[in-house]
């Protein structure tokens, strides 16, 4: 049973769509940041983007390379499991399909890894067929360091711990295994309209 | 089943509140006496939840203040002035009442005897909490892990957990180092400018004694304390932060 909280009115949203918002999540209009640790800088010289693990060979590309993919600018909705949520934020990269584009490969699962060591784990089915991006814009502005410049994955329909900063691959796997995160305590999966934040959530 | 992990579902309960105390004029710590607790680690924290009359709920995340070995659990939360739940934790909650919450939370920010030291804190306003869980979980083991804290607030009335913290500072269990960055009272000793290379490099151990930092404060700051110490030389995975934004009241 869910006691009252005695005197507790509460500030609603009245210019957000209820709907739109997972429960346990407020909207905010500032871009808090979330890290384990030092904000890493590579250079961008030394910067690559890397598919490797379960894949025939493994492909690779520079900075210019990536940059020179197609592109797409999306705006969505962004949930971290800390309780914010930022609607409509724009964001501008590469789709993970297009750099899946002709990889043969039976891997269920991906992990992502960055710079600084960190990883997150995601079901490949969760990063294709437009659900996901190499992102290195925001609001049409280079994506700055501390929110995972010069490039970070986005997965705007899991938890933001998902869309991982600093990204520089995608290891294909067959069998999954936990990320960063989902070793010290939170959901395996992320997904926040189940709100799926910790361990047996 | 051996080989089996069993991931049960942190569940929410009623706590009640035992006590407050006022810790500086914007910060009050709860004390709570929850009916299931497993137990946590110094460093983690706990989702709160409020309910109003007509069922809408808030939820926000609190650092736990308390060491694992403390009798109680304790948060100790800032007012943000426009903040949704922490006015309401600071200004209106009082003892008897019931506070719902669900935890602890969080593997990777936490510090036990186990992980050994030297342990370097550095704490910006609020970040103190996490931080002081840590401290008092070091004096409840009688570790003999050296510990430094470097502690940055606007004032001196800012610095909460003020007499505790002078208290271990004076025993010599700790290290305290205070930097005030807007006003400094007469005569004051300590630091009295925001952290810079040249201060952490003042109050850091030299990096080949691989400390083991905990940053935690407003996001800024961990941001430079943190590139300051990476440009000194500390090893990045030595370093962990926690921050909190401009918004999570």
């Amino acid at each position: 049973m869910t006691p009252i909280s005695r005197g507790f009115q509460g500030r609603r949203r009245t210019d957000v769509e209820a709907a739109r918002v997972p429960p346990g999540q407020y909207v905010t209009d500032d871009f808090p940041v979330l890290s384990a640790g030092p904000t890493p800088h590579t250079p961008l010289p030394e910067w690559s983007f890397t598919i490797r693990g379960a894949v025939d060979e493994p492909r690779s590309w520079s900075w210019d390379e990536l940059r020179s993919l197609p592109s797409e600018t999306v705006t969505v909705d962004i949930h971290c499991v800390t309780k914010w949520s930022k609607l409509d934020t724009t964001w501008t990269g590469v789709s993970v399909d297009a750099l899946l584009d002709g990889v043969d490969t039976s891997a269920e699962y991906v992990t992502a890894w960055s710079d600084g060591g960190y990883t997150t784990n995601l079901p490949l089915e969760d990063v294709t067929e437009g659900r996901a991006w190499v992102a290195f814009a925001y609001d049409d502005e280079p994506l700055e360091p501390e929110h995972g410049g010069p490039a970070r994955l986005l997965v705007p329909h899991l938890y933001f711990w998902k869309s991982a900063k600093w990204v520089r691959g995608l290891e294909l796997r067959n069998e999954d295994e936990p990320g960063f995160w989902e070793s010290y305590g939170y959901n395996n999966y992320g997904d926040p309209w189940q709100e799926q934040r910790y361990w047996g959530d | 089943m051996a080989g089996t992990a069993v991931l049960g579902r942190l569940s929410w309960q009623a706590a009640t509140v035992v006590d407050h105390v006022d810790e500086t004029e914007r910060t009050r710590s709860i004390v709570l006496d929850p009916p299931a607790w497993p137990g946590h680690k110094a460093g983690q924290h706990v989702d709160v939840r409020l309910t109003a009359e007509d069922g809408y709920q808030a939820e926000r995340s609190y650092s736990i203040a308390s060491a694992p070995e403390d009798d109680h659990l304790v948060l100790t939360v800032e007012r943000l002035d426009d903040g949704e739940v922490s006015p309401y934790l600071v200004d209106e909650l009082r003892p008897g009442d019931a506070l719902e919450l669900r935890g602890p939370v969080g593997g990777y920010f936490v510090w036990e005897g186990s992980l050994g030291g030297p342990l370097l804190l550095v704490a910006g306003g609020s970040g103190v909490v996490p931080l002081r869980a840590m401290l008092r979980h070091h004096r409840a083991v009688r570790s003999t892990v050296p510990v430094r804290l470097l502690y940055s607030t606007r004032a001196l009335e800012d610095v909460i957990y003020r007499d505790e913290l002078m208290g271990l500072a004076d025993d010599g269990e700790i290290d305290v180092r205070f930097t005030l960055t807007r006003s400094q009272p007469p005569r004051w000793r300590g630091y009295g400018r925001r952290i810079d290379r040249e201060l952490l490099d003042e109050v850091a151990w030299p990096p080949r004694e691989r400390a083991l930092v905990y940053a935690c404060g407003p996001s800024g700051f961990v941001e430079a304390a943190a590139s300051f110490l990476v440009e000194l030389g500390h090893d990045p995975g030595t370093i962990k932060t926690e921050r909190f934004g401009p918004t999570g009241g």
